[in-house]
């Protein structure tokens, strides 16, 4: 499993990236193999409005639902339609497979290093 | 405390991702996932641990009026060595449990149940079974392994002269050596393909399972899940109990009423089952149309009514579309119509389908 150094992570297992004043949002290899084959995503559209610590994103497994939730409040300025017909790339790679970008940033959701995030998914 | 099955060892060291389950630890899926587990069985060949179902025995000279009595189907003009499919009912005709009885002898038959409603069941045959009958819960003795998919005889193949299998569907064969180990190998299956569940004693069943898996690996053979063994069965149209069937379900609602028997005299439940068909609500199989996946307990709507409700759903794994069950008013139970499913608060369309949504190729 893998947790990229450069990243920044939620202890609901979304990772996030920073660039000047937008960030990306996706989810953590750990998620992904908790959920299994990911085989549907329902995304928002750009210029929604997201709310930090409220879900923006139903996954489906072929067995769950999970929620995605945003760590940030802010609106939707670009999201990955190509996961739309192949979701499945989140389990494939996990960290290129971004779900939404989001501006004119917010409430922020307390994130943690890569380091506390391993150590949080050993703990289980 | 959940109940280790025995091959529980094994599902660790095959990186199984292990779930509570009817009071057993089981995989729900292994490494390679709930997906390509469907489809291993449905192109190739698929091994699941089912040791947790429950194996209740009837042996005495009324075993068999008892269990006319107990069940809904005919099990009179069954031979030795036949399977058959029984729903139980209750007095109000809703569903107890659905089985399957092997006839082992003159006076002896297996019953195979539900995990989850073992102890239930065991309850009920006590309590309502009549005449010389002696009714064992012999669940302990028993390991249970499900070789499910088009080259499940292939595998075997390896391990046994094919002559001495079972051949037709729902017959069974005791008494086989299979990798040094005495099964009872029958003819049937929750995947809606060819197949076979393997009985043995459960300190053999690690020899059993290391074989098969062994012997399979040539024709692409993989271990399965639960994901996988819900995903099959959905596709495959099958009712799993607490689902599609409940107490509160009869058999005609669930699509079962091929295997009740009114014109047996007696059996539990047959007084309230004379009123109930046509059931006023049936079980019927849907495909979205939008994108989205139903689960159970979605309502559904015709023109803003409520009809009824979704009992199973999934992403179906070999036809890459979502798909339901559910249970809606007859009335409103038209192949081809379609209706809205309340997913989340989300309308999605869903087309009502003829089931099964998946046969084999004979």
């Amino acid at each position: 499993m893998s947790f990229p150094k450069e990243l920044r992570y939620t202890k609901t297992h979304e990772w996030v990236k920073s660039q000047d004043d937008s960030v990306t949002i996706g989810l953590t290899d750990f998620a992904q193999k908790e959920l299994g084959d990911i085989v549907f995503i329902d995304i928002p559209e750009v210029g929604d409005q997201v709310t930090a610590g409220v879900s923006f994103a139903d996954v489906e497994s072929v067995k769950a639902v999970s929620e995605v939730i945003s760590p940030v409040s802010g609106i939707v300025t670009e999201v990955n339609e190509d996961l739309v017909d192949a979701p499945e790339t989140i389990n494939e790679k996990p960290y290129e497979a971004w779900i939404i970008k989001v501006n004119e940033l917010g409430d922020m959701e307390e994130l943690i290093s890569a380091q506390e995030y391993e150590q949080l998914t050993k703990e289980g | 405390m959940e109940q280790k099955t025995p091959l529980y060892d094994l599902h660790l060291r095959l990186s199984g991702k292990m779930v509570p389950f009817a009071g057993y630890l089981l995989p729900v899926q292994y490494a390679t996932g709930v997906i390509a587990e469907h489809n291993a069985v449905r192109t190739a060949c698929g091994l699941f641990d089912v040791s947790h179902m429950g194996e209740i025995l009837f042996s005495g000279k009324d075993a068999l009026n008892a269990l006319q009595e107990l069940l809904c189907n005919d099990m009179s003009a069954m031979d030795i060595g036949r399977v058959r499919y029984s729903p139980i009912c209750n007095e109000q005709g809703g569903v107890v449990d659905d089985l399957v009885c092997c006839r082992m002898d003159e006076n002896r038959y297996l019953l195979v149940v539900n995990a989850a409603n073992k102890d239930k069941d065991f309850a009920w045959f006590k309590n309502y079974a009549r005449g010389d009958v002696k009714i064992e819960d012999i669940s302990d003795q028993y390991a249970q392994l499900a070789l499910q998919g088009p080259k499940a005889t292939d595998v075997l193949s390896k391990l046994i002269d094919v002559q001495k299998l079972p051949v037709k569907y729902y017959t069974f064969i005791d008494g086989l050596k299979i990798a040094g180990v005495d099964c009872l190998v029958s003819r049937t299956g929750y995947t809606g393909e060819l197949g076979y569940e393997l009985y043995c004693q459960p300190q053999k069943a690690l020899q059993l399972a290391e074989a098969l898996l062994q012997a399979g690996k040539e024709f692409g053979l993989i271990p399965c899940g639960l994901g996988a063994r819900d995903t099959l069965r959905l596709e495959a149209g099958m009712p799993l109990y607490g689902h599609e069937m409940s107490d509160a379900i009869t058999p005609y609602e669930a699509g079962l009423g091929l295997f009740v028997k009114m014109e047996k005299p007696y059996f539990i439940g047959k007084e309230a089952l004379l009123t109930k068909n046509p059931p006023a609500r049936i079980r019927i199989g849907l495909e979205l149309i939008d994108r989205g996946i139903a689960r159970e307990h979605n309502d559904i709507y015709k023109d803003e009514l409520l009809i009824g409700e979704t009992t199973s759903g999934t992403m179906a794994p070999y036809l890459s579309k979502a798909i339901a069950m559910a249970m809606v008013q007859k009335k409103y139970a038209v192949l081809g119509d379609v209706v809205d499913i309340d997913v989340r608060g989300k309308k999605l369309k869903a087309k009502i389908v003829e089931l099964p949504f998946y046969k084999r190729a004979k």
